[in-house]
């Protein structure tokens, strides 16, 4: 009988039923109420542009780990970049063009992530770094948003009307339609009040369910949160990050709200909005990009909800939470530095405790 | 009693059904043991005994070399056939001194010396000694002398003895078993342990999983011992922790859990204590437990220290596939064993070998700073920097994030979705780190000879030039 060499090899000799691959199917799984439903708020084009994202995604990572001389089989199956596409897909106009999707996959996984080495490299998150390069590049397809058309409706492109809307000629201009987000940013600036153009976006009800003009996959505030309460519970992702966010954007939004309800919009507003939910459990969750400790998620989460509010309400742009991930993400390591745990037995400093020292 | 929470840890798979069952068997004399000279953390022993010298059962047949050393004596009669050297149970798998004795079968214990009377109004000194001959080591796996451990009344003001019966690593089942079974000897070894140590107070901690222990252990206790349950939380079983979740305070890094009041006891030394104590009876036998789904029948057996691995193993009806690893101790913490033919040692509480369907290998994949590391660790250290910074050969920056302190508990690789063999890395800095420090000490050392030397040099050259004018006025005269 032979016996496999271990010598040399420490313990442990077991391990956690855990692997990547196993870790990235469980958030797209997570992922795959939205999904499913908002493919059947959106159409075919939205189901066109998604596929397109993903396959662009995978095509484009096997390039890069055949370039980098890495196993491309072996890689491909961890499902990374299969997420990255869908997340990024998630961030689109529903009925933006092909390219697009190709594009953003080139950013996304070409520039954002093997440009750095590859899964774990990365500073900035993939799909944001997508999004924002698209928006920044092509900013009306890229604000081309529509109202929901659902599958089997009687507003709902035919599936012919749908190729043309990805691959042809692209939107026709009767459709689009303003995210509320927009629509509330828009007005102020011709100098309606808030108050005012709050009477026309959505009510709570609709903006909840995603009956709203959005991107792909941000809409559904509910199924969005069935998805990440879900991956609370299976321990994939913790409370800090989603938590944090939302709660800082919620106080932000209600504090400066109840100072001037005419300039600012409420929080609740800004929770139902824009990718606020997606954001939070999907985006910034993102594990290379944000902190290890619990702290210093909580921070990262704080930081990105207070910016996106900030971006949001003063900057240019009326959505922010892809910048606010983005500079949150280069602030990682720096918070990770700040936010070690406390070692055992020892002061915060790293001296030892004196021994008559009670522990916290 | 209300008990202090514990950063960390983790829910490893069990396995304990396996043998938890399986009330403890005695494996029949083996045709040969192998008693290594050095079965303990500390200094080697010297053999006393020679080729064809003939023993009896208990008789001493290496002595010790100081208060870190400790004795070993000859687990039956029979004939000593050489001092040699054979592969120790140690990862290296290099060969180290070893008694090997031919048991004549008749199994004639020696001369043994007589229990103490009434140990627990005893002189302490004394019991210290008689743990000392007998060779006892923590038989928890740490194989540190327990006589020095029962010396630490006299630097500390202890307040508890904690003695553990947590047995956190999966598959281990021999402590449970010695608790069932031998629930008294283990409350009078911790009585007589407590005297040695001048401490009021005696709590068993016991980990949840194990009720029927527990119940057994607190009827046998009698309201003399505090038998406490612990919650079931990977590395309970670590002193540091369980001291931390009976007192709520932290032993000082570096430090002792001395420091804080508690000295730490394994159950089964509680036994040999007992056993030395009242009976006069050496530490030459040890309850362990076989187990791993390659094992035909997994057991709880109680040998005699120096059989070969492989007569448990076929004791247990041989092994039903190849092994992927064989163990020595737990699953988590455990050390690989280089092969079946070495032999038991005193620290030893579990052989395991382990089946490629139970130990849910994978590739490695590039860290995907997920943090669960972090959140799990429990001594609170950032195992993903750490190995960062161990990657790129950064070992004092690593060290000064508290490399030392890690305990190698296994959980942060336990848990690694990407299944970086963290502990690995952590283990080779540790030895890179010790290494370096030892060729500190060389340089200083062999500076401060340097030094010496120039000094003794300029001062003869002084001598000389003070008494050459004297002897030249000498000469001149
Ligand atoms: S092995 Fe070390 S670093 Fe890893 S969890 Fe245990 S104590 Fe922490
Ligand atoms: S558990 Fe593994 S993958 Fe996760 S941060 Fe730690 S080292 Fe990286």
């Amino acid at each position: 009988m032979t016996i496999l060499p271990v010598a040399g090899k420490s313990g442990p000799f077991t391990h956690a039923p855990n692997s990547v691959q196993q870790t990235m199917n469980t958030v797209l799984l997570a992922l795959l109420p939205a999904l499913v439903f908002n493919a059947y708020l959106f159409g075919w084009p939205g189901i066109f542009l998604f596929s397109v994202t993903v396959f662009a995604c995978v095509l484009i990572e096997a390039g890069c780990l055949f370039l980098a001389g890495q196993p491309v089989g072996a890689t491909l199956s961890d499902f990374s970049a299969v997420l990255t596409g869908t997340l990024l897909a998630m961030s689109l106009p529903p009925w933006a063009p092909w390219w697009i999707g190709g594009l953003g996959a080139v950013f996304a996984i070409a520039l954002a992530k093997h440009a750095y080495g590859g899964l774990g490299q990365n500073v900035f998150n993939p799909a944001m770094v997508a999004r924002v390069a698209l928006l920044i590049s092509f900013p009306v397809a890229m604000t081309a948003w529509v109202v929901p058309h659902p599958l089997f409706s009687a507003s709902a492109p035919t599936f012919h009307e749908s190729i043309a809307i990805t691959f042809g000629g692209g939107l026709p201009d009767t459709v689009s339609a303003a995210s509320a987000l927009g629509y509330v940013k828009t007005e102020l600036s011709r100098g309606i009040p808030v108050s005012e153009s709050m009477k026309r976006v959505p009510d709570l009800m609709d903006m909840a369910m995603g009956y709203r003009a959005g991107s792909l996959g941000e809409t559904s505030m509910i199924f969005i949160l069935i998805g990440g309460l879900f991956l609370i519970f299976r321990g994939i992702i913790s409370w800090h990050i989603p938590v944090g966010l939302m709660g800082s954007l919620f106080l932000m939004a209600t504090l400066f709200h109840t100072i001037n309800p005419d300039r600012f919009t409420s929080g609740v507003f800004h929770l139902m909005s824009g990718a606020s939910f997606l954001g939070a459990f999907f985006i910034a969750t993102d594990y290379v990009t944000s902190p290890v400790s619990n702290l210093g998620k909580l921070i990262f989460g704080i930081g990105c909800g207070v910016l996106t509010w900030v971006i949001r309400t003063f900057a240019g742009y009326p959505e922010g939470m892809a910048f606010s991930v983005l500079l949150m993400n280069a602030m990682t390591l720096i918070i990770d530095q700040y936010t070690r745990p406390r070692v055992f037995g020892r002061t915060r400093s790293g001296q030892p405790l004196s021994h008559k020292e009670k522990s916290p | 009693m209300k008990l202090f929470p514990v950063r960390g840890g983790i829910h490893p798979d069990y396995r304990k059904g396996e043998t938890s069952e399986k009330p403890i068997v005695s494996l029949p004399m083996p045709a040969t043991l192998y008693v290594p000279l050095q079965q303990h953390i500390g200094v080697s022993a010297e053999p006393l005994v020679a080729a064809g010298d003939r023993v009896l059962k208990g008789q001493r047949i290496a002595g010790n070399q100081g208060s870190l050393s400790i004795p070993q004596h000859a687990p039956t009669s029979g004939t000593i056939r050489s001092v040699g050297e054979i592969t120790a149970p140690h990862p290296s798998g290099l060969p180290q001194s070893t008694i090997i004795l031919e048991p004549d079968g008749k199994d004639e214990w020696a001369e043994l010396p007589p229990p103490i009377d009434d140990p627990l109004s005893a002189d302490p000194n004394l019991i210290r000694k008689r743990v000392a001959e007998s060779g006892i080591v923590g038989m928890g796996g740490a194989a540190f002398p327990s006589a020095v451990k029962l010396n630490l009344g006299l630097q500390y003001k202890l307040r508890i003895l904690l003695v553990n019966g947590a047995e956190c690593e999966p598959y281990l089942t021999c402590d449970d078993r010695v608790m069932r079974e031998r629930a008294d000897e283990i409350v009078d070894g911790a009585r007589i342990m407590a005297h040695a140590l001048g401490v009021p107070r005696i709590i068993v901690a016991i980990e949840e999983n194990k009720p029927q222990a527990i119940e057994i252990m607190t009827k046998a206790a009698n309201g003399l011992l505090e038998v406490v349950p612990v919650p079931v939380q990977y590395p309970m079983g670590s002193e540091r922790h369980l001291a931390q979740a009976i007192t709520g305070r932290e032993t000082p890094a570096r430090g002792l859990t001395a420091d804080i009041g508690v000295v730490v006891h394994n159950v089964s030394t509680a036994c040999a204590v007992h056993q030395a104590v009242r009976h006069g009876r050496p530490l030459i036998a040890r309850v362990l437990t076989v187990s791993g789904r390659a094992v035909r029948e997994p057991k709880n057996i109680e040998t005699l220290i120096g059989t070969e691995v492989t007569e448990l193993i076929e004791f247990c009806g041989g092994l039903k596939e190849p092994p992927i690893c064989l163990v020595n101790g737990g699953p988590m913490m455990g050390q690989p064993l280089p092969g079946l033919k070495v032999p038991v040692v005193k620290g030893m509480s579990g052989i395991l070998a382990l089946a490629a369907s139970e130990v849910n290998q994978g590739p490695e994949r590039p860290c995907i700073r997920c943090g669960s590391c972090v959140t799990i660790c429990p001594l609170g250290l950032v195992p993903v920097e750490l190995a960062a910074f161990i990657r790129k050969e950064q070992l004092d920056h690593a060290a000064a994030l508290g490399l030392r302190d890690c305990v190698s508990c296994g959980s942060c690789s336990w848990v690694c979705p990407s299944r970086i063999p963290l502990v690995h890395y952590f283990n080779y800095a540790k030895g890179a780190l010790n290494a370096k420090d030892r060729d500190r000490n060389k340089v200083e050392r062999v500076k401060t000879m340097a030094e010496a030397h120039a000094l003794r040099v300029a001062k003869a050259a002084l001598a000389k030039q003070q008494r050459t004018p004297k002897a030249t006025a000498a000469r001149a005269e």
